[in-house]
């Protein structure tokens, strides 16, 4: 499919998704400019504070998106306030910095004129300071613009709308056009908003007073608009990372498969536990291993209709790599078969929840198996190992870099975290990294697309499904399987431990029995 | 005594000042001096007033217990070396800076009985580099103190035009123009301008001409001196130039390390200097300094009249200065002519003459 015809047969959803956007903007860029205008503004009135207020705000900016996501879930929720929230901070540093040091440098004889001539402290800030200032002012509000259009594709992650949804589906899925169908138009924003205040800028002069007016007005309608509606939703929500909203093995399957159908949102992975926890979705689609099922005391329910396929782990590793030492295969061997879903859990939750470093809890668990941990290189790197961006593939890339460096002469160099599937995959096919744990299921729904009737011959059998990956994947890409650590790392649906008792729900069945009382 | 004698062309006032300056220099007499004040010279009430100023900045002391007097229309020069707190102390006379002790009076009143912008909308307020608006026209600038008083906009456009012919720049051509497209000099008419444009009886002048070049100084200097809505102002300048000081006030304040070195006339501190400060400050110009203070009428006791050819000779008034009379270009040819105020010709005298009066002037004021 060209991009042209995913475009034009998914112009609703774009058109929705850009409202969206613009709206999330629009808002948080209002309360940004009103409540940072307004702090720079007073900062120059009390200086002293100005380095430490400036410092505070620029600290905000320099957490991660997901990091201050994160942070404001459990006050806040998932939705469109706290969207708006984090874009605000994020909006804030260029607004403040701006406002401040424009006002500062306006050059002090002219302030001391019109003070010296008798204006009020009001109208030398009305009248002169902030007309003087506004060329640096808007400068900050442009940037503050463009950077919030961009942030706000992050927002998506915790299931505001916007853009962000077709590039994270589309990036997670190996989807080209459905990533640019929202990298685009997110683009296009960005210049229209940068272009659209260019022209504000020139008439500000003389709309000075109505600018910030309209911007207080803005922030007060569409504050209680916007918090209204998020504060009263009761009904049953479903979060669901975007890869399982838009794979094959997700949520389209399953609906078909137990004729379910939930109110669903979009949820970053690393966000969707505790989405959960703190009772802003109901259900979730985690992973069967993930250390939070322990920790925070939730349910899985089971597949009682048998949907969800395996999903069993193993070294993926580029053929030449193999093929130049072919040593890897026995010694990567050692960890073969010798993970079980308790213990993947167990692992998990070492990291996820007590906090202990990767690393410690890979030598722990290695010393247990009874192999060496001792050795430790630096410097080369012959093996480059990745990971995707979750707690399990950072162990298991530990754990695959521990055992190559105690039992061969090799210096392994790890580069986890990579984004998805289709960021890791592509890294390993160009020759960036070596290896990396994928799973099965992975393989055959997501990078292989393999055909319908294929899936449903071989999806019952974990074996079949390792032994046609292996083969494609060797045909295809001159990537080799090597032996699967153990554990199904499968989806599955989990709920509050809490509501499954009350509710008397055990299995998916159960669930949709449930809703559709 | 000569100096009571020549002085009095500036009318009774100086006079008094000059009675009194002893007493004012050192904020450390200030009792007695406030005493001679209260006895004799009640009548004379001075326009601003300042009493035992002192400004502190953390620790530092910019001003010092600076006590002084400025009678109206009176223009009072603030000089010194950069850092003595000649600004400093211009600035707590509108209150730009609030002093650390001391009050100030004017007319009579303590200026901190009344909220700090009704004070500077009374008082015309020039700096240096004009301090205009750059986002206003030069008619909007000149427009901001009348605005602020809530003058009518057709008496408010009227006074701009009245004030920008004054300044010497026609309205027609210069009021909607904006401040940077005209020169540093027209600049400075337009600040200049627009802190007379609500008619204060006082203005304070801060280095008022400093940011311009040699030649537009002087103009503007004779300009400023010439312009008659400043004949009954109270002024005062604070400048580090010191021709500006002799050429443009009636007396100068001279400061060192935020204390009053010497409070008098040119005339008073250029020839009888309270100290070795005083004197070194005006050493390296001193011959001029000199010239500059002197006019013709002081030297008349000593000038012979040498009635050359009548009618040939330039004339000059008495009240010029020995300085302006040798620089003019057709000084020395024809001889001097000395004219009284109305043009008739007193005497007739010659460069030589000229000067050998003068040393005779000199002596008679150091003995």
């Amino acid at each position: 499919m060209s991009f042209w015809e995913f475009f034009t047969s998914n112009i609703r959803e774009i058109f929705d998704q850009t409202l969206q956007h613009i709206g999330l903007t629009v808002i948080s860029l209002a309360i940004a400019v009103t409540v940072g205008v307004l702090v720079g503004v007073v900062l120059t009135r009390y200086p002293r504070f100005s380095t430490q207020v400036i410092g505070t705000v620029g600290v905000i900016q320099t957490i991660p998106s997901v990091a201050l996501l994160g942070f404001l879930l459990p006050l806040l929720g998932i939705g469109v306030t706290p969207a708006i929230i984090a874009l605000f901070l994020y909006a804030l540093l260029p607004i403040v910095r701006n406002t401040y040091t424009g006002i500062e440098e306006v050059d002090g004889s002219i302030k001391e004129a019109a003070k010296g001539m008798g204006m009020p402290d009001l109208q030398v800030l009305f009248k002169v300071e902030l007309p003087l200032a506004i060329p640096v002012i808007f400068a900050g509000i442009r940037t503050a613009a463009v950077t919030t259009v961009g942030v706000a594709t992050l927002s998506a992650l915790i299931a505001s709308g916007g853009l962000g949804e077709f590039i994270f589906r589309g990036i997670a899925l190996n989807n080209v056009n459905m990533m640019l169908a929202g990298a685009i138009p997110a683009a296009i924003l960005a210049l229209l908003f940068d272009f659209l205040l260019g022209i504000l800028q020139k008439q500000v002069q003389r709309f000075l007073k109505p600018i910030l007016i309209g911007a207080a007005i803005i922030v007060t309608v569409s504050v209680s608009w916007w918090l209204g509606p998020q504060i009263f939703n009761n009904s049953f929500i479903a979060g669901f990372p975007s890869e399982f909203m838009g794979r094959a093995d997700g949520y389209p399957g399953l609906q078909s498969h137990y004729n379910l159908s939930l109110d669903s949102v979009q949820l970053n992975p690393a966000l969707m536990y505790d989405a959960l926890k703190e009772k802003k979705v109901d259900v979730i689609s985690g992973y069967s291993t993930d250390g939070r099922i322990k920790a925070y005391d939730l349910a899985v329910l089971e597949d009682d209709l048998h949907f969800f396929p395996p999903y069993y782990p193993a070294p993926l590793i580029r053929g030449e790599v193999l093929k130049e030492y072919p040593e890897l295969e026995g010694v990567l061997g050692k960890l073969g078969g010798k993970i079980s879903d308790e213990t993947m859990t167990q692992l998990n939750y070492q990291v996820d929840y007590l906090n202990k470093p990767t690393i410690e809890v890979v030598k722990e668990f290695l010393t247990e198996l009874g192999l060496e941990t001792s050795i430790e290189r630096t410097g080369g790197s012959d093996i480059v190992i990745g990971s995707k961006g979750f707690t399990e593939q950072y162990l298991l890339a530990e754990m695959l870099g521990v055992v190559i460096e105690n039992y061969t002469n090799l210096d392994v160099d790890l580069k986890t975290g990579l984004g998805g599937t289709k960021i890791a995959f592509n890294a390993l096919v160009q020759g960036e990294i070596d290896m990396y744990p994928e799973y099965t299921g992975t393989g055959l729904f997501v990078i292989l697309r393999a055909p319908e009737e294929v899936q449903k011959a071989i999806i019952q059998d974990k074996e079949e499904v390792f032994a046609y990956v292996k083969e494609q994947f060797k045909e295809l890409y001159d990537l080799e399987w090597l032996e699967p650590f153990g554990f199904n790392n499968t989806y599955a649906m989990m709920m509050r431990r809490e509501d499954t008792e009350k509710l008397n729900i055990r299995s998916i069945s159960d669930l949709k029995a449930y809703l559709s009382q | 005594m000569p100096i009571i004698k020549n002085s009095a062309t500036y009318g009774i006032h100086k006079v008094i000042m000059k009675n009194s300056f002893v007493i004012i220099a050192h904020g450390t007499a200030i009792k007695e001096y406030n005493g001679v004040v209260g006895n004799s010279q009640n009548s004379q009430m001075a326009m601003i007033e300042a009493i035992n100023l002192t400004k502190k900045y953390e620790g530092v002391t910019a001003v010092d217990h600076v006590s002084f007097q400025i009678a109206e229309g009176e223009t009072l020069g603030l000089i010194g070396t950069s850092g003595c707190g000649k600004t400093t102390t211009l600035k707590m006379l509108n209150r730009l800076l609030e002093p650390s002790s001391g009050r100030i009076l004017v007319q009579g009143k303590d200026i901190r009985k009344d909220k700090p912008e009704r004070l500077r909308q009374g008082i015309g307020y020039v700096i240096q580099n004009g301090g205009l608006f750059p986002h206003y026209t030069v008619a909007e600038n000149i427009a901001v103190v009348p605005r602020l008083l809530k003058w009518k906009e057709k008496r408010i456009s009227g006074s701009t035009d009245k004030l920008l012919e004054m300044v010497g720049l026609p309205p027609s051509e210069f009021s909607q123009r904006y401040p940077q497209e005209l020169s540093g000099g027209q600049q400075q008419r337009v600040g200049l301008a627009r802190a007379l444009a609500a008619d204060p009886p006082i203005v304070l002048l801060d280095e008022p001409f400093g940011a311009l070049d040699q030649i537009t100084r002087g103009q503007i200097q004779q300009e400023f001196k010439q312009l008659e809505s400043l004949l009954k102002k109270t002024m005062v300048l604070v400048t580090h130039d010191v021709f500006e000081a002799v050429t443009l006030c009636d007396r100068i304040c001279l400061m060192n390390q935020g204390r009053i070195e010497q409070i008098g006339t040119p005339k008073e501190l250029i020839f009888q200097p309270h100290n070795d400060f005083v004197r070194d400050f005006f050493s390296s110009n001193l011959f001029q300094l000199e010239l500059h203070v002197t006019c013709l009428g002081d030297l008349i006791p000593w000038l012979e009249n040498l009635s050359p050819r009548e009618g040939c000779a330039t004339l000059f008034k008495v009240k010029e200065n020995l300085l302006s009379i040798l620089q003019h270009k057709n000084m020395g040819q024809n001889g001097i002519g000395i004219g009284d105020r109305h043009g008739h010709r007193i005497l007739t005298t010659n460069c030589e003459n000229l000067l050998s009066a003068f040393y005779q002037y000199k002596k008679s004021i150091l003995n």
